[in-house]
C-alpha cells in the first residue's frame, strides 16, 4: 500500500497540481488576450473597446464566455457527428497540451523531454488536424475550402518554419528547450539570426492563421471558413484554440529568439525579477505584434501567400541553415553557448 | 528609384515598417470616440428634437388653436380640435402628435405664430410600443414644462436669425 503511495499516487497527484498551476493562467490569459486583442486594435482605431461590462470592460470576456455557453449547440443534419464534435476538442486540446514542454523559468517545466522543441513542432503540425476534420465534418462548401486553404497554408509556412529552428538548434546543439534558453545567456539568438527570427515570426503568424494570412476564415468570400457551421461552446473551444495557439507560438518565439526567462541584461536590477515574469512579459511583447501586425495590413491573396511561403521563405530559410551550420562549423559556436 | 534603392526597400520591408510605426503612432492618439450615455455632442440650437407645447409665464398655454401647424405639417402628422373655452377665448381640446409619421422638419415650428409648437433638444424619446409614440396635448405639455428653460433659452439665441 505505501508503494501505492509512493510510487503511483502521490507523482500523479503532483503532476496534475503540475498541469492546474499551467493550465488555469493559461486559460486566463486566452480570456484577457481577447479582451486584450479589440482594446488594442480599438485603441489604434481610435475607439474605445469594450469598456461597459466591468470596471474598464475587464469582465466581458467572462461576459462572452456565459454567452456561449447557455447557447444551443447546433449539429447540421449532413455533419458527421462524431467528427464534427471532436474536431474543436481536438483543437482545443493540442493548444494546452504543447505547454507540457514550456520552460517559463530556470527548471520551471513539466515534461523536461530531450526532444521538446521536436514534440512541440509536432503538436503545432496536428493542430491543422482539428480544422481539416471541422471543415470536412460540417458537409458545408465554405467550411471545406476554408479547411482546404488552412491546410495548404500551415504546411507551406512549417517547411520554412522547420528550416529556421534547424538552424538555431545548430547553434545551440540541443533540442532541448531550457538548453535553448541557457544557450542565449550571453546574447539573444533574435540579434545574430535577426532574419531568421523576422522569418521565423511571420510564419507563426501564417501557422495561427492570424492575419495578414487568414485566408482560412476569410470574411469576405468564405463567411468565416471552417468554423461556419460551429455554434456554442464548440465555435468557443475553436476561439479559444485560435488564442491559446497565439500563445504557444509566441512561447516558441520568446524561447527560441528571445532568451526565454532570461532578463535582457545580466545585471542588478533586471536579476531581481523572477524568470516566469520575463517569460511572461516577452510573450506579452510578441503578443502585441501580433495584434499590432491584425490592425495594420489588410489581408494577403492566395497566390501571393503561397508564393511568400514556397518562392521567398522557403529559399531564405534553406540558405540559413546552410550559412548558419558552416559559421557554427567554422567557429565551433557550440562550445562558445555551452 | 534604382533597382539597389527598391530592392533594399523590399528586402528591408520598408512599406511593412513604415505602415506598422504609422498604425502604433495611432495607438497613442487620444480616442475620438464620444462614451455616448455619458458623454454627447453638442447640440446647434437649431436642433429639431422632440415635440413640446409652451406656456405663457403665468402657466396659460400660448396655443390659439390656428391649426397653422396642421395646415403646413408634410407628413399630416399634426391633428387639432378646438372650440372656445368658458372665458370665450380659443384653445385647443386636442392636440395630437404622430411622432411616427412626423419627420422632424421644424415647419410646425416655422408656422406657429406665438411660439407654442416648437421642437426641442431631446432626441432620446425612443419607446418600445408604437403606442408610445402617438403624443397627446397633455404629453406635449407636460414636455413644455420640462424643457421650458431649454426651450426658451433656445429660442433666443436663434431669434436674430428668424
Amino acid at each position: 500500500m505505501a508503494e501505492f503511495w509512493t510510487g503511483y499516487a502521490w507523482p500523479a497527484i503532483w503532476i496534475g497540481l503540475q498541469v492546474v498551476a499551467i493550465i488555469i493562467p493559461l486559460l486566463l490569459c486566452v480570456a484577457y488576450l481577447v479582451y486584450a486583442e479589440r482594446k488594442v486594435i480599438a485603441a489604434i482605431h481610435l475607439r474605445r473597446g469594450p469598456n461597459v461590462v466591468g470596471p474598464y470592460g475587464l469582465l466581458q470576456p467572462i461576459a462572452d464566455g456565459l454567452k456561449l455557453f447557455f447557447k444551443e449547440t447546433v449539429i447540421p443534419t449532413g455533419a458527421n457527428r462524431g467528427v464534427f464534435i471532436i474536431a474543436p476538442v481536438l483543437t482545443f486540446t493540442l493548444a494546452l497540451i504543447a505547454w507540457a514542454v514550456i520552460p517559463v523559468g530556470d527548471g520551471l517545466v513539466i515534461a523536461d523531454i530531450n526532444v521538446g522543441i521536436l514534440y512541440l513542432f509536432a503538436i503545432s503540425s496536428l493542430g491543422v488536424y482539428g480544422i481539416l476534420m471541422a471543415g470536412w465534418a460540417s458537409n458545408s462548401k465554405y467550411a471545406f475550402l476554408g479547411g482546404l486553404r488552412s491546410a495548404a497554408q500551415m504546411v507551406s509556412y512549417e517547411v520554412s518554419m522547420g528550416f529556421i529552428i534547424i538552424s538555431v538548434l545548430l547553434v545551440v546543439g540541443s533540442l532541448n528547450l531550457s538548453d535553448i534558453v541557457n544557450a542565449q545567456r550571453h546574447v539573444w539568438f533574435v540579434i545574430p539570426l535577426f532574419p531568421m527570427a523576422v522569418i521565423f515570426f511571420v510564419s507563426t503568424l501564417a501557422e495561427t492563421n492570424r492575419h495578414p494570412f487568414d485566408l482560412p476564415e476569410a470574411e469576405a468570400e468564405l463567411v468565416s471558413g471552417y468554423n461556419v457551421e460551429y455554434s456554442s461552446m464548440a465555435f468557443a473551444l475553436f476561439f479559444l484554440g485560435e488564442y491559446a495557439n497565439m500563445i504557444l507560438m509566441s512561447a516558441m518565439t520568446t524561447i527560441l529568439f528571445l532568451g526565454g526567462w532570461l532578463p535582457p541584461f545580466n545585471v542588478a536590477p533586471f536579476t531581481w525579477i523572477p524568470g516566469p515574469i520575463w517569460f511572461a512579459a516577452k510573450i506579452a511583447f510578441c503578443l502585441f505584434i501580433f495584434l499590432w501586425v491584425r490592425a495594420t495590413f489588410p489581408r494577403y491573396r492566395y497566390d501571393q501567400l503561397m508564393r511568400l511561403g514556397w518562392k521567398v521563405f522557403l529559399p531564405i530559410s534553406l540558405a540559413a541553415v546552410v550559412i548558419v551550420g558552416g559559421v557554427v562549423l567554422a567557429f565551433d559556436i557550440q562550445s562558445l553557448v555551452k | 528609384m534604382g533597382l539597389l534603392d527598391r530592392s533594399a526597400r523590399t528586402i528591408f520591408w520598408a512599406e511593412l515598417v513604415s505602415g506598422m510605426a504609422l498604425t502604433l503612432k495611432y495607438f497613442f492618439k487620444p480616442k475620438v470616440t464620444l462614451n455616448y450615455p455619458y458623454e454627447k455632442g453638442p447640440l446647434s440650437p437649431r436642433f429639431r428634437g422632440e415635440h413640446a407645447l409652451r406656456r405663457y409665464p403665468n402657466g396659460e398655454e400660448r396655443c390659439i388653436a390656428c391649426k397653422l401647424c396642421e395646415a403646413i405639417c408634410p407628413a399630416q402628422a399634426i391633428t387639432i380640435e378646438a372650440e372656445p373655452r368658458d372665458d370665450g377665448s380659443r384653445r385647443t381640446t386636442r392636440y395630437d402628435i404622430d411622432m411616427v409619421k412626423c419627420i422632424y422638419c421644424g415647419f410646425c415650428e416655422e408656422a406657429c405664430p406665438v411660439d407654442a409648437i416648437v421642437e426641442g433638444p431631446n432626441f432620446e424619446f425612443a419607446a418600445e410600443t408604437r403606442e408610445e409614440l402617438l403624443y397627446d396635448k397633455d404629453k406635449l405639455l407636460a414636455n413644455g414644462d420640462r424643457w421650458e428653460t431649454e426651450l426658451a433659452a433656445r429660442l433666443e439665441v436663434d431669434a436674430p436669425y428668424r
